[in-house]
C-alpha cells in the first residue's frame, strides 16, 4: 500500500477518543468508581484510547511533557491539591488536555481532605509525628523534603498549608460531583463527550434536583424545637430526618445520587456540593435550619433563646462544609 | 555510587518511590520506598462530630472504605460505651464479608495474580487481567468482572453505598435487612463460594503445579522471616471483622495476644526524615532498623500476616485449603511473600462460606439493630482491613466530639517489611552493576504481594505495570534508563 493511501485509510478511521485519568490528594475511590460501571468498561475501551491512568498506565510525567499541547481530548482529574507535585502535575495536564474535567468531590469542591484547611502543615506533622499516642520519635523527627541518608540524597515533594480545588490550581471545563460521582453520571459525561454533546464550560454535570427531590422521605412543614445526633433517635421513622429533628444537607446539596444514604436512613451530609445557583452551600444550609428551628421568627425569641438553639450545632464547619471547605466564602482557618 | 530511581511506582495516596543505591562494586547498598504524601486525617479529625467518623475516615481509602467505616464505628462503640445488638454485629459482618469478596477478587485478578497465572517470565504487557483472561478464557474474564460486583453490591444492600457506606452508628447500624434483600444476597453469595473454589482450583493448576512457580515462591530473595499479626476469634481462627489482635514467632508461636485497647502497650511507630508514612514495631522487641528475625520488631500483616497468626479458617472449606498450603510449603509459619497471593485466596474463601453463615442466621432479618449510647469517652476499634490489622483511636469531649484521633493504617503495619523485600528483590537480582528488566519485575513482585494501597495501581487494564529506572553516575549524569510499558 503506497503511502498515500494508508493516509487516506488512516483519516478514514473515526479517531478514537484521547482521554486521561489522574488522582491528586484523594482516596482511590473515584477509581473504583470508574470500575463500577461494571461490564460498560470495555464499551469505553472500545470508544477510548486511555492514554495516561496511574491505576492503568503509570505514563511519567516526562512522557506527559513530551505530548503536543491539546494532545489529550479529555482528563478526568480527581483529587484536591495539597502538594507541589499535584500543583505541577494539575498545571501540566490542563495545558495538554482540550478539555479539563473536576472529578469528584475532592476535585471539584476540595472534599473531605480539604477539611484540613482548619490547620495548616505545621500541625498536621505535630499530630501525625510528634504528639501521638503510638509514635515513639524522642528526636522530635519529621520529614524533610531533602534528606542525606549514609548513600545518598532522598528527596520528597512539599506539603503545603492549604488545600485547594482543582479551579483554584487552574481552568477547569466541567465538574463531575459526588463522593465518588455515581456510575450513571459517569456515564452521563462519558455519553455527552463521545457524542460531542458537552453544556457549555464551566457546567456542572448533574441534575438540577436537591437532594431532597430525589428522597423517599415525605417533607412536612413541620418546625423542630431542638437538634439531635442521629445516633440520639430512638428509632428510624418513616419522615424527614430534618423535622426528627436531625441535620441533614439534603436542601443544600445537589442530587443525582437518588439520595442512597438517605435509603439508609442516614442523613445526607452534603457530598454533591451546592445547589443550582446557591454560591455557598454552607450558608444554605445554614439558613433552612434557621427557617425550620424557627429562627426567622426571631422577634418572638429571646436572645437567649436563639442562642441555645445555634449552641446545639457543635461542630458548624465539619457539619456544613465537610466536603467543601476549600471551596466556601470562607475557606481556612487563619492560622497566627 | 550509583542510584537507581524509580519513580513513581504508583501510589499510597499519592505515588511511591524507590531508590536503590549501588556500592562501589556495583553491588546493592541499599533501597528506599518513600511516601510522598499525607493528608492529616488525625489532626482535621480534632473537632469533628464523633458519629461523623465513620464516613470521614472511609475517605483515607476509598478501596477499602468498609474497614475504616467499621474500624471506626467499633471505636465509636467503644468510647460510647455501648455494645450493639447481637444482630447488628452480624450485619455489619456480613457487610464486611461484601467487602472482602470484592477486594480480594481486585487483587487476585487485577492486580497482583497476573505475576503468577500468566507468569512471572511473560511479557510485561500481558501481565495483566487481559492476560489472565487470555489464558483461563473470555468466560472467566465475566465471571471475574460479575463477581468483583457482586461483593460491591452486597455492600451496597446494607451500606446505602459500596463506596462510602453510611450506615455504622454507635450502638449498631442504621438499616436492617428485609426478606427480598436476604435473598438476593443469599443467591450472590452462593455464586460466590462457587467462584472462590473455582478461584483456588486456577491457583493450583496454574502456579501450584508448575515446579518453577513453586520454587520461586520459596526461593530466598522473597523470604522474610518477620513476626506476624492479626485478628483472631476466640478458637485462634482468622476473623476479619472482631476479636483479639494475636502476634506469632517467625515459627508460628504466639508472642502475645492482646484486646486492641492495650495496643500502645504493643505497638509503638517509628518516623524517618525520608518518607511521609511511619514504621509500626512491637516494642517489646524494639526498633532495630530494617531488619528481619526475632531481634527485630518489625512484623507483618494482611492476608499471609492473618493466617501465620492463626491457627486455622472458621469455615470448613477454607480450613482445608489453610491446612493444605502449609503442608504444601513446610510448616508454620510460611515467610515467603508470595505466598501472600494464594492466602489471600483461602481467605476469599472463607468470607464467601462466612457470608451464607450469615445471611442464613435468622437473627439477620431482626429490627432489633441498636443500642442507646452511654456518655462520650475514650474507645478504640480494631478490624482487619484486606491488607491488614487497623486501629482506629478516638478521645471524645464532653459534647461528643472528636478532642484526639489515632489511626494506625493496614499497609503502615507493612511499611518496614515492604521496604525490606524491595531491597532483598533488588539485591538478589543487581550484581555488579548488571541491571536488566527482571529487576523491574522482581522489585514489583516484591512488593505487589502485599497488595499495599500503592500497588493499586499496577496491573489493570490495558497494560502491565509500567516501570522506569534511572541510574546515575557519581556526577548525577543520566547513565542508563530501562523501561518497561511506557
Amino acid at each position: 500500500m503506497s503511502k498515500e493511501k494508508e493516509k487516506k485509510k488512516e483519516a478514514g478511521k473515526k479517531k478514537k477518543l484521547q482521554i486521561a485519568f489522574y488522582w491528586a490528594a484523594s482516596c482511590g475511590g473515584c477509581e473504583i468508581a470508574v470500575l463500577d460501571i461494571d461490564e460498560k468498561i470495555l464499551d469505553v475501551a472500545a470508544l477510548a484510547d486511555i492514554l495516561f491512568w496511574p491505576v492503568a498506565i503509570d505514563t511519567k510525567y516526562k512522557d506527559v511533557e513530551a505530548m503536543k499541547d491539546n494532545h489529550i481530548d479529555v482528563c478526568f482529574f480527581n483529587g484536591s491539591i495539597r502538594t507541589e507535585e499535584q500543583e505541577h502535575i494539575a498545571k501540566l495536564l490542563r495545558k495538554k488536555s482540550k478539555v479539563l474535567v473536576a472529578f469528584g468531590a475532592c476535585a471539584v469542591n476540595g472534599g473531605i481532605p480539604g477539611l484540613a484547611n482548619i490547620a495548616n502543615r505545621e500541625e498536621v506533622f505535630n499530630v501525625a509525628y510528634l504528639n501521638n499516642p503510638s509514635t515513639d520519635n524522642p528526636k522530635k523527627i519529621v520529614p524533610k523534603t531533602s534528606v542525606k541518608v549514609k548513600e545518598g540524597t532522598l528527596t520528597l515533594p512539599e506539603f503545603y498549608d492549604t488545600v485547594k480545588t482543582l479551579d483554584q490550581t487552574v481552568d477547569v471545563d466541567y465538574y463531575l460531583p459526588g463522593c465518588p460521582p455515581t456510575p450513571d453520571l459517569i456515564m452521563t459525561a462519558v455519553g455527552a463527550i463521545v457524542e460531542n454533546k458537552l453544556p457549555p464550560k464551566g457546567s456542572i454535570i448533574g441534575p438540577l434536583k436537591s437532594v431532597c427531590d430525589e428522597c423517599r422521605f415525605e417533607k412536612s412543614e413541620k418546625k423542630i424545637k431542638e437538634i439531635k445526633r442521629v445516633y440520639e433517635l430512638d428509632k428510624f421513622e418513616e419522615k424527614c430526618l430534618l423535622e426528627q429533628g436531625v441535620i441533614c444537607l439534603g436542601p443544600a446539596t445537589r442530587g443525582g445520587c437518588d439520595a442512597r444514604c438517605l435509603d439508609a436512613n442516614m442523613p445526607c451530609t452534603g457530598c454533591g456540593g451546592p445547589t443550582p445557583n446557591s454560591l455557598d452551600q454552607g450558608a444554605k444550609m445554614m439558613s433552612a435550619l434557621a427557617s425550620i428551628l424557627g429562627i426567622e421568627g426571631e422577634e418572638n425569641m429571646s436572645d437567649e433563646e436563639v442562642e441555645k438553639l445555634i449552641e446545639q450545632i457543635v461542630d458548624p464547619v465539619g457539619t456544613f462544609y465537610k466536603y467543601g471547605l476549600p471551596n466556601a466564602l470562607i475557606n481556612r482557618k487563619v492560622m497566627k | 555510587m550509583k542510584t537507581i530511581t524509580i519513580d513513581p511506582i504508583t501510589r499510597l495516596e499519592g505515588h511511591g518511590k524507590i531508590s536503590i543505591f549501588l556500592d562501589g562494586k556495583g553491588d546493592v547498598n541499599n533501597a528506599y520506598l518513600q511516601i510522598p504524601e499525607l493528608r492529616g486525617f488525625e489532626r482535621f479529625a480534632q473537632g469533628r462530630r464523633a458519629e461523623d467518623m465513620p464516613q470521614i475516615t472511609s475517605r483515607i481509602c476509598g478501596v477499602c472504605p468498609v474497614a475504616h467505616h467499621f474500624a471506626a464505628t467499633k471505636a465509636l462503640d467503644a468510647a460510647f460505651n455501648v455494645d450493639p445488638p447481637s444482630a447488628a454485629k452480624k450485619l455489619r459482618e456480613l457487610m464486611y464479608m461484601g467487602y472482602y469478596i470484592y477486594d480480594h477478587i481486585l487483587h487476585f485478578y487485577f492486580l497482583g495474580g497476573p505475576d503468577f497465572v500468566v507468569g512471572p517470565d511473560a511479557p510485561a504487557a500481558k501481565r495483566n487481567v487481559l492476560g489472565v483472561i487470555e489464558k483461563a478464557g473470555v468466560e472467566i474474564g465475566k465471571e471475574v468482572i460479575k463477581h468483583r460486583a457482586y461483593g460491591q453490591k452486597i455492600t451496597a444492600i446494607l451500606g446505602g453505598k459500596a463506596t462510602h457506606p453510611v450506615c455504622g452508628l454507635p450502638g449498631g447500624v442504621s438499616k436492617g435487612l428485609n426478606k427480598d434483600e436476604v435473598k438476593d444476597i443469599e443467591k450472590m453469595t452462593k455464586s460466590c463460594i462457587d467462584f472462590a473454589k473455582f478461584s483456588l482450583k486456577l491457583f493450583g493448576d496454574i502456579v501450584l503445579a508448575n515446579k518453577d512457580y513453586v520454587d520461586l515462591i520459596l526461593s530466598d530473595p522473597y523470604q522474610l522471616k518477620t513476626y506476624n499479626m492479626g485478628l483472631v476469634d476466640k478458637n485462634n481462627h482468622v476473623n476479619f471483622y472482631d476479636g483479639k489482635i494475636r502476634v506469632t514467632d517467625q515459627q508460628g508461636k504466639e508472642k502475645v495476644k492482646f484486646d486492641v485497647k492495650d495496643y500502645t502497650k504493643h505497638v509503638a511507630e517509628h518516623v524517618e526524615e525520608w518518607t511521609y508514612i511511619k514504621f509500626p514495631y512491637l516494642k517489646s522487641v524494639g526498633w532495630k532498623g530494617m531488619k528481619d528475625g526475632k531481634d527485630s520488631g518489625i512484623y507483618r500483616v494482611g492476608p499471609l500476616g492473618r493466617l501465620n497468626a492463626a491457627e486455622g479458617m472458621s469455615t470448613p472449606e477454607a480450613n482445608k485449603e489453610y491446612k493444605k498450603m502449609y503442608e504444601t510449603l513446610g510448616g508454620k509459619a510460611v515467610n515467603s511473600t508470595l505466598a501472600f497471593h494464594w492466602a489471600r485466596l483461602i481467605e476469599l474463601l472463607n468470607a464467601t462460606e462466612r457470608a451464607m453463615e450469615l445471611v442464613k442466621d435468622p437473627e439477620i432479618t431482626s429490627t432489633k439493630i441498636r443500642n442507646p449510647v452511654g456518655e462520650p469517652g475514650e474507645g478504640m476499634g480494631v478490624t482487619e482491613a484486606a491488607r491488614g490489622t487497623l486501629i482506629h483511636h478516638y478521645k471524645l469531649d464532653k459534647n461528643g466530639l472528636i478532642d484526639k484521633a489515632n489511626l494506625i493504617v493496614a499497609t503502615t503495619n507493612n511499611s518496614g517489611a515492604i521496604n525490606m523485600s524491595i531491597r532483598d528483590a533488588a539485591k538478589g537480582i543487581i550484581k555488579k552493576g548488571k541491571v536488566n528488566d527482571g529487576l523491574l519485575n522482581m522489585v514489583e513482585m516484591a512488593f505487589r504481594a502485599y497488595d499495599p494501597c500503592f500497588a493499586c495501581a499496577t496491573h489493570t487494564l490495558p497494560g502491565g505495570m509500567p516501570l522506569e529506572v534511572n541510574i546515575y553516575d557519581l556526577n548525577k549524569k543520566l547513565y542508563k534508563t530501562f523501561r518497561q510499558n511506557l
